[in-house]
């Protein structure tokens, strides 16, 4: 496969200047994700409001594809209801996990471009980091995200 | 019987002065954790203290702080410079008269220093401390002579030296091993036994409780038979030559930087790169053709040392050449161009 296909130029460019790197103010959750055998590591802190993420922003250091898909994240799930980035992350998941053909592409948009993750099973744990991060600042995961 | 032989063989490798002081083990980690809690829990007592360096794998550092845990002996460490090297002051400077033991490794795995461990060990039996060699990264790349280095203890793992997994080997000296009480309880490691009263099998069989790994150790064996097959100064001279190739070859990208420059290193090279993570070097070059391998190596306290959380690391053996280097620095040449 065509590393191209894996480094999209939204993921280069998203690994080099990561989008809402910073913490939101007032913010009500926090969660910290790490891969142990990769040494990525990432704090998230976002602000729920009733069921609605109105910010979010995290700071952490890693490989390209787990900062470009945490900050691609953040954008895609900014204003989205609680039940909306529950079916984001599980068409996320089966995209960069699954056979082709079974994600909906067209539903995660930007996010698409982590297709060609599913070709590099090392990697999927890169692609997933801030999603699980993510998980935990919500309480559905353990007090620290891993992916490994 | 042929896992005779091969402890033979393994005998012959390390230059033990007997069979019996060869115990088979899973591998280095195992061989370490025997000694940690049959020697360790035997003669430490509660103040002591066990000295390791900055430079250990995890493997030469969980055991005995599991082993501290267990007896109240203290864990002391050895700093390394930033060129990663263990110098004989600073380890002199750690040494005290509760020093029990000393457990570092012969050839750093994420950094490829060799330590100098005839001069250390020296140091540590003349303060009556007990020293233990972490050998796996150095049995394919530097001489083993267990009687010459005068080590208590030298550990080993089968798959660094081509060959199997799972299958490795404890040196230890005669008289420490009489004294030591057995790591496992069960088959093969006893004499005779009623519900009154066990009586342990001899040396090694004392330490090898259980069915063992025959076909491991028989694969060990074919291993040792093929790497002494080779001239080991001239493996260790092409190796040098391949190293100091790759050594110039990695300066000369822009934007690299090598970890771990100790004087008379082996061919082990960890590196990072201004514009990319290691992770995505390892994906990069990997399409390349080329395996290296990314991340802590097991050794956080080293990448802690140098502020970083990952490294990539080309690791050479006897079979590599210079062409391999060249398809590296091309493969690196790549990741420019992709994140430049």
């Amino acid at each position: 496969m065509d590393l191209r296909e894996l480094y999209q130029e939204v993921i280069l460019d998203h690994g080099k200047h990561p989008r809402n790197h910073r913490f939101p103010e007032p913010h009500n959750r926090e969660g910290r994700g790490y891969n142990p055998l990769c040494g990525d590591k990432i704090t998230l802190r976002l602000q729920l409001d009733g069921d609605k993420i109105t910010d979010i922003g995290f700071v952490g250091q890693g490989c390209a594809i787990s900062q470009a898909s945490c900050s691609t994240m953040t954008e895609a799930i900014k204003g989205k209801t609680l039940p909306e980035v529950d079916a984001l992350f599980s068409k996320f998941h089966s995209m960069v996990t699954s056979d082709e053909g079974s994600a909906d592409l067209d539903a995660l948009g930007k996010l698409a471009v982590f297709a060609g993750v599913r070709e590099f099973p090392m990697r999927v744990k890169c692609a997933t980091l801030g999603w699980h991060t993510l998980k935990q600042a919500l309480g559905d995961e353990g007090d620290e995200a891993r992916t490994e | 019987m042929r896992f005779e032989e091969a402890r033979e063989k393994v005998r012959g490798f390390l230059n033990a002065a007997k069979k019996t002081e060869v115990v088979f083990t899973r591998g280095t980690t195992e061989a370490i954790n025997l000694v940690a809690q049959s020697w360790g829990r035997a003669y430490l007592c509660e103040g002591d203290e066990v000295l390791v360096t900055e430079l250990e794998h995890h493997s030469n550092i969980v055991p005995w702080q599991m082993l501290c845990q267990q007896t109240g002996a203290k864990l002391v460490v050895v700093p390394m410079t930033d060129r990663g090297e263990v110098l004989r002051d600073a380890f002199e400077e750690q040494l005290t008269e509760r020093t029990r033991l000393v457990a570092m490794a012969h050839v750093s795995n994420a950094l490829g220093t060799v330590l100098p461990v005839g001069e250390l060990i020296s140091l540590a039996h003349d303060r009556g401390a007990v020293v233990l060699l972490d050998g796996a990264q150095a049995v394919s790349h530097a001489d083993v002579d267990v009687q010459a280095l005068d080590c208590d203890f030298y550990a080993f793992s089968g798959h660094k030296l081509y060959g199997p997994s799972g299958i490795g080997a404890l040196y230890g000296k005669e008289r420490l091993l009489e004294g030591m009480p057995p790591y496992h309880g069960g088959g093969d490691m006893i004499r005779s036994v009623t519900f009154e009263e066990t009586i342990y099998n001899d040396l090694p069989y004392k330490f090898e409780a259980g069915t063992p790994n025959i076909a491991g150790a028989i694969g060990l064996g074919a291993a040792i038979d093929y790497f002494t097959s080779f001239d080991g100064q001239a493996v260790h001279a092409h190796e040098n030559a391949v190293l100091r190739y790759a050594t110039d070859a990695l300066e000369s990208v822009p934007g690299v930087r090598l970890i771990g420059t100790a004087p008379g290193k082996v061919a082990a090279l960890s590196f990072l790169m201004d514009v990319a993570h290691p992770h995505d070097i390892g994906t990069i070059v990997d399409s390349e053709g080329v395996a290296i391998r990314t991340g802590h190596h097991c050794a956080q306290p080293v990448m802690e040392h140098f502020g970083i959380a990952a490294t990539a690391r080309a690791s050479l053996g006897m079979y590599n050449t210079t062409d391999d280097v060249d398809a590296l620095v091309g493969a690196l040449r790549k990741v420019q161009e992709l994140f430049g």
